[in-house]
């Protein structure tokens, strides 16, 4: 017998007649979470982001990308990863190195320049897929075009996000979606920059991943 | 590496290796005589106490939060056999690798095979208290392998050849000056600072070459969604993004009892364990992994693996009360509400998982040899059950694993090790005390004869004057006073 059959055996053994009925979560969502309009999910959203130390932009459909040089400008990176796959990384390669601010593609799979990602990239751009309201959380579902490492590995990452995709909760997102039927290779929620508090409870940021989080929110009127 | 110091004055005498519980009373005297532990201890614990309760302002949605999170754990855990091969069935069908393992040795073998298939040199660690369960960097380590630490507390703890003492905050113990100087010496070409910022960057700096240059790359996982075949990892600094994205393999080990059927089981346990861990509403990610690398795909492991590990789970799992045991969701709240924890932190009970939590679960892996004490280091106050997300009973757990210990050993047993405890003569005593408390004739009997022969009571009394006065009836009982008055 294996070790998976004798694990199996004694749990086996020991398991209850009935389960019970499926515990009730969308009953708990229902009663205890409201729904709100577009405009008060951005303004939670950016509230509980915010607290998370990430920086919000409003911009609008067509200026964003004049949101995005003045960033980059504020923080003087003159370089940045987009993914020219994307509707969005294609603009940003094609608008901002007239700007002075070279844009790189991820084209190449990571093997042949992971040492360029991890020493000479400084910020990157991505989409969000999705937001979440009452945590203040992005939803990134990287794609091939976009991949994993965009949000992890530079030091600062920059997110578009359209309003219109924000979910109350994490529970009515997966569920608008349908996740259950289908999850990609790697979903993320993403709450803010990079931190720990693992040297007396003292909050730092920048421990692993990107030490600045901004987020660009499309449609967001305030 | 040089061998662990455990005479340096400023550290909890500590051991890279399971002790029994028979130096429990050492180490946690130790602990309670040093001021400076004292203090880091009692200064954390306030901090996430408080942070708890500012997440749960409204005590309905709290209570109500519990009873759906009980519900769903104890759903899943009625399911369990079920729902472990539904888990493998959909990883595999996904491209993820399943390997079970029986014991620690088992799983270390499993984790060990994959890195020398790949002839791997070096494996970064995302934080894994199972791994720390099995012990794999000292496998890893024999094998000659390299693990390294990349969560910033278990880094510090294994500089300092130390095991975390707490399961969400590893270097719990440690004070930011400690910290300075083992980064000091520990760290080539480093200056000393205790600056925490410039700490952390510099935690940042070292281990940033080693997830580009990494073979393999190992997590835990704090929930295995078995209708998705998905793997959730929670957490705040991007280490464990890195550990699962980065290197060509991702080895994942877990707990067979971290698995929920349905992915809508995941917000509501994801919730709870954040607001109850650290008092964040959300962590600063979660990761939810379903698949090795695709075609196409330009980055992310080419293979992902998980391992899944008994080591006496199902023994608690065979007894319908010490199941709830398995509902655990690992947040630490029970640790950090615990008085007696509190007070001696997590070292001097010598096992992986300490505190309240340690207590209930460790009988399982160890054996009650190795445990006969530990349900004993309570006051049974109930601090514990009462902050549970999940709502497992520990005190109630805790009085049972004591009558699993100290009774006599018995036929067909529930736990390994019943009755190590057991001790003919306290026993005995314990029936008398019992019989006198138990009969209105002998109770009048003996406190008579108690009240009468009181200065025959010896001055020293075992444990008790060690720390207190000696203990001497009354010369005139209770009932003796009432029949005196007018």
């Amino acid at each position: 017998m294996s070790a998976r059959d004798r694990i199996l055996a004694k749990l086996k053994a020991a398991t209850p007649a009935s389960a019970g009925e499926l515990p009730d979560v969308a009953g708990w969502y229902a009663t205890h979470r409201g729904e709100e309009s577009t405009a008060d999910k951005a303004r939670r959203f950016r509230h509980f982001i915010e607290l998370a130390h990430a920086e919000v932009y409003a911009v609008s459909r067509g200026g964003w990308l004049q949101k995005l040089y003045e960033v980059l400008s504020a923080k003087q990176i003159d370089k940045l990863l987009v993914a020219p796959g994307t509707p969005h990384g294609a603009r940003a390669q094609s608008e901002l190195p007239p700007l002075g601010i070279a844009c790189p593609s991820y084209e190449q799979p990571i093997e042949s320049w992971k040492a360029v990602m991890f020493n000479d990239t400084p910020a990157s751009f991505t989409a969000a897929r999705g937001a979440i309201a009452e945590t203040g959380t992005l939803i990134l579902w990287p794609t091939p075009e976009e991949p994993r490492l965009m949000s992890l590995v530079p030091p600062v990452h920059i997110v578009l996000l359209d309003a219109t995709r924000i979910y109350n909760t994490f529970f009515e997102a997966m569920q608008a979606e349908g996740w259950k039927n289908g999850l990609p290779t790697n979903s993320l929620l993403v709450s803010g920059p990079s931190k720990t508090a693992d040297i007396q409870q003292t909050l730092a940021y920048g421990a692993h991943g990107p030490k600045e989080l901004v987020v660009l929110m499309i449609g967001d009127e305030q | 590496m040089s061998a662990p110091n455990p005479t340096d004055s400023n550290m909890t005498p500590h051991a890279l290796h399971f002790m029994p519980s028979v130096g429990f009373r050492a180490r946690a005297k130790d602990v309670v005589e040093n001021p400076f532990l004292r203090q880091s201890f009692r200064g954390a614990m306030d901090f996430l106490m408080s942070k708890r309760a500012a997440q749960f302002p409204d005590p309905e949605e709290l209570e109500s939060l519990r009873d759906l999170g009980e519900r769903i754990r104890q759903y899943n855990l009625a399911k369990l056999p079920e729902l472990l091969v539904q888990l493998e069935t959909n990883l595999t069908r996904n491209g993820i690798q399943v390997h079970w393992a029986e014991t620690p040795e088992e799983a270390n073998a499993i984790i060990l095979g994959i890195c020398q298939k790949h002839a791997a040199q070096l494996m970064v660690k995302g934080k894994s208290m199972v791994s720390e369960e099995i012990e794999l960097n000292h496998a890893a380590e024999a094998a000659g392998i390299g693990a390294l630490e990349s969560d910033m507390g278990e880094y510090i703890v294994q500089l300092a050849h130390e095991k975390p003492s707490h399961i969400i905050m590893p270097a719990i113990h440690k004070t930011k000056e400690q910290i300075a100087k083992l980064f000091h010496e520990n760290v080539p070409g480093v200056e000393y600072t205790d600056n925490v910022d410039a700490l952390i960057q510099i935690g940042r700096q070292v281990l940033r070459e080693k997830f580009e240059i990494a073979d393999i790359g190992l997590s835990g996982v704090n929930f295995a969604v078995a209708e998705t075949g998905t793997l959730c990892l929670v957490e705040n600094e991007g280490n464990g993004r890195m550990c699962t994205t980065a290197p060509p393999v991702h080895i994942a080990i877990t707990g067979i009892e971290k698995i929920v059927e349905k992915l809508e089981h995941v917000p509501p346990l994801l919730s709870l364990l954040t607001r109850s861990a650290t008092g964040q509403n959300i962590s600063t990610y979660f990761n939810m992994i379903s698949s090795p690398r695709k075609p196409g795909e330009k980055d992310g492991p080419g293979e992902v693996h998980l391992v899944l590990l008994d080591n006496g789970r199902s023994q608690a799992y065979a007894d319908e009360q010490l199941r709830k045991t398995l509902q655990c969701i690992r947040c630490g709240a029970c640790m950090n509400h615990c008085p007696v924890y509190t007070r001696i932190g997590g070292h001097a009970y010598g096992t992986t998982y300490p505190g309240p939590i340690g207590k209930i679960i460790s009988p399982h892996m160890l054996g009650l040899e190795a445990t006969a004490n530990m349900a004993t280091a309570s006051s049974l106050c109930g601090a514990c059950g009462e902050v549970c997300p999940v709502r497992i009973p520990i005190p109630e757990l805790l009085v049972r694993l004591r009558e699993e210990s100290f009774t006599a050993p018995h036929a067909n047993p529930a736990m390994r090790g019943q009755g190590a405890g057991y001790n003919a003569l306290t026993s005995a005593i314990w029936r008398g005390w019992a019989a006198v408390y138990g009969s209105p004739a002998l109770y009048r009997t003996v406190s008579w004869l108690g009240s009468r022969f009181r200065w025959l009571m010896p001055r020293k009394q075992a444990g008790w004057t060690s720390v207190r006065t000696p203990l001497q009836p009354a010369p005139k009982r209770l009932r003796d006073l009432i029949k005196e008055r007018p």
